[in-house]
């Protein structure tokens, strides 16, 4: 038994308290204390669910050298989540039951955050030839993606689409036209210009949404079943107007916003640090303010964190070799807490909703609220303010665009269905 | 300034400062013996992450007439992509006493980034599309000794301006000089925008009353890449004698080099009297010896 006393509440519902939160059993017991064998003080602290995150890269299997699943499950639960979604670039790319039964397996030992792997919507992510939809959710599979890789196919993706909805598997999709994206490494633009450097524009990213939402509406007149399209990472403010366009219209379609493309833009890259190199490209100001107004009306359904680590060597190359992705899920919610609820007023509870309720709805999972009998997947966040540190990162990347920010917000207790898996208190 | 990665942030009077010293060392390169002792003791590294032999010799030489020790360092990133990364190359490289390096590669920002990780000077030896500054800097002085003073000529820089360091860096310079600079090219080899050079791709708008006349190297990557057709290319940006009547009368003539003859420019012209291609690589040599020596001794410039 563990009672958190004097612990602000905050979940999709709102902040309340403050309460005395008696956790045993794996679950919230009540509200109002009790007897337990070790009491926090919360006083000061928030209490809230655990975070998922719909989009981490933890590189097992095949390339356990930039993050593994044992480091992967630490940096997340350090970072407060208690689900993560793994994408499925590995090496050899997740496309089978196998590889996905696999996975769950080795997560549940670890004993860490839960993992929810996502598989291949095709064969080796080639792009080419389905995987097996209906085993894959049987195996675990909590979604089907070729995340990396842009499904160059309309008709690989539409029967994609057909065949997840009759298990209620999501098809994410990483939305960007790579032939008009050419070998860009940066927002398209005057900078890019400037900067010498080859640019991705914003309309790869709106073209190739625009198509996706089509075969959505052709899934949707198909099918029996409800397709369901999720937009990962979006970075564009016309590509937040056509998702918004399509929710109008009914469209079952969700979308996801990283706290990289909310918290810097291609005002970095003026460093020439490969750092700041990731996919889709940090954008315009114009686009970060787009993407806020999104979180807040709903056109955005979840912050996701595409945690994508890499070594420190590969980050040193140049910006054309460099390769793409910024590791973050130890940063994720410090991050957005301080430069979008503390600096700019967005309202912690929808903050929180974007980490809780938003990205669970999208797979299908219930909402989790602070309530008696609810599970104790929790996490508990210290407002006080301290330093961003890589070296101290539990993710084999210990390299951060936001190193040496200041940031409140933070973790310091994880709790998976009632076990400690994380502390950072006294 | 500390490195020479390209001219932002750079003064009028920096940039006079560094051309004077230029001059200085053009006389020593007229002397018998062409050496001077003002490097003796400092060590300068070329180190070409890309090959360019001229733009290495022009270097090397360079600290050489100066009496400095040279070392080169040679790689293809491909090669570096197999484990060692750029950092790991320039620290190995800085343990062994290292003053003064001169960094080429492919990719835009790598002396920025060698910057931040060597105590030496870095000198920007062409990266990427970003910049070529002692390019800029020979072709500056190259103008000057034709023209005299930059102040209010135009200056016409034509072809693949968006693939173009040299283009950049003279865009971001010849304003500090006076100069007015226009770009020409086709539409798909014209950046959005370019802070100091007016655009379009008319070349004979750019041409109209030009001093002088840069014309930039076709890479035939860009025909691959499908954004330009060459027989296009040629009929309507080749530079040609009759396109040159635009011009000023006895508007000058340059190109960085190497030349596709009768693709960006008409092969006479090359040769004609106002083509000043070889000034400019005579003049290399004692830009970029006024250059290492304002990095490594000059400091206050
Ligand atoms: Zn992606």
């Amino acid at each position: 038994m563990l009672l958190i006393k004097n612990v602000t509440l905050v979940d999709a519902l709102g902040e309340r308290g403050p309460a005395d939160v008696l956790i045993g059993e794996g679950r919230i017991l009540s509200l109002s204390g009790g007897e337990a064998e070790r009491i926090l003080d919360g006083k000061g602290l928030l209490l809230a669910p655990g975070f998922l995150d719909l989009h981490a890269h933890l590189r097992e299997p095949g390339q356990e050298v930039k993050e593994d699943l044992a480091s992967g499950l630490l940096a997340a639960v350090r970072g407060g989540y208690t689900d993560i979604v793994s994408m499925p670039n590995t090496t050899p790319p997740v496309d089978t039951p196998e590889a996905v039964r696999a996975l769950r397996k080795k997560a549940q030992a670890l004993g860490l955050a839960r993992l929810h792997p996502a598989a291949a919507l095709t064969q080796g992510q080639e792009g080419k030839a389905l995987t097996e939809a209906g085993l894959l959710k049987e195996a675990g599979a909590s979604l089907l993606t070729d995340d990396g890789r842009t499904n160059e196919d309309t008709g690989v993706l539409a029967a994609g689409l057909l065949g997840a909805a009759v298990f209620g598997l999501p098809v994410a999709v990483h939305a960007e036209d790579t032939s008009l994206r050419r070998g860009g490494v940066t927002n398209d633009g005057p900078l890019a210009d400037l900067l010498g450097l080859p640019g991705n524009p914003p309309e790869a990213e709106a073209a190739r949404i625009a198509r996706d939402l089509e075969v959505l509406r052709y899934a949707v007149r198909r099918s029996q079943k409800k397709p369901h399209l999720h937009i990962q990472h979006l970075s564009t403010k016309r590509g937040l107007e056509l998702v918004r366009e399509a929710k109008r219209a009914g469209l079952p379609v969700t979308a996801e916003a990283t706290p990289h493309h909310l918290t810097l833009t291609e005002e970095a890259l003026r460093s020439f640090d490969p750092l700041f190199k990731v996919a889709p490209p940090l954008r315009t100001q114009e686009d970060v303010e787009a993407l806020i107004e999104g979180l807040l009306e709903g056109t955005l359904d979840a912050l996701a964190t595409d945690h994508a680590p890499h070594t420190q060597a590969e980050k040193e190359m140049d910006l054309l070799r460099a390769p793409f992705g910024i590791p973050s899920l130890e940063v994720a919610f410090p991050l957005l807490y301080t430069e979008l609820h503390l600096k700019r007023g967005f309202p912690l509870k929808r903050l929180v909703e974007l980490f809780t309720d938003g990205p669970r709805n999208i797979l299908g999972l219930k909402p989790i609220h602070l309530e008696e009998g609810a599970e104790a997947n929790l996490v508990l966040l210290d407002p006080k303010e301290g330093p961003v540190d890589p070296r101290g990162f539990a993710s084999k990347a210990k390299f951060s665009p936001w190193a040496g920010w200041t940031l409140g917000g933070w973790p310091v207790l994880t709790l998976v269905e009632g076990r400690v898996v994380y502390q950072a208190l006294e | 300034m500390r490195h020479l990665l390209d001219f932002q942030g750079w003064t009028r009077g920096q940039v006079e400062s560094l051309l004077d010293t230029a001059r200085v060392m053009a006389e020593v390169l007229e002397r018998p013996v062409k050496r001077v002792p003002a490097l003796r003791g400092f060590t300068v590294a070329t180190v070409f992450f890309e090959p360019s032999t001229r733009t290495r010799l022009s270097f090397e030489l360079a600290a050489r007439r100066m009496s400095a020790d040279v070392v080169s360092f040679a790689a293809q990133a491909s090669s570096l992509q197999k484990g060692e990364s750029y950092k790991d190359t320039l620290l190995t490289l800085e343990a062994m006493g290292i003053d003064a390096y001169v960094i080429r590669a492919d990719a835009a920002g790598v002396p920025h980034q060698a910057a931040r990780w060597v105590k030496g000077v870095v000198v920007n030896g062409g990266d990427g599309r970003r910049a070529h500054p002692t390019q800029a800097l020979l072709d500056a002085y190259t103008l000057l000794e034709a023209l005299g003073s930059l102040e209010g000529k135009k200056i016409a820089i034509v072809g693949d301006i968006l693939h173009s360091r040299v283009a950049r860096s003279n865009v971001e310079l010849l304003p500090l000089l006076g100069a007015e600079v226009w770009v020409a090219g086709p539409p798909t080899l014209l950046p959005q925008r370019l802070p100091g050079a007016r655009l379009t791709p008319h070349l004979d708008e750019a041409l109209a009353e030009a001093d002088a006349v840069m014309v930039l190297r076709l890479q035939k990557e860009r025909m691959e890449a499908g954004l330009i057709h060459l027989q296009d290319y040629i009929a309507h940006y080749q530079v040609t004698e009759r396109r040159l009547r635009k011009a000023k009368p006895h508007a000058l003539l340059l190109h960085p080099g190497p030349m596709n003859r009768d693709v960006e420019l008409e092969g006479t012209l090359a040769d004609s009297e106002r083509s000043l291609v070889n000034r400019q690589v005579h003049n290399g040599v004692a830009v970029r010896m006024a250059v290492l020596y304002h990095l490594l001794v000059g400091r206050e410039g």
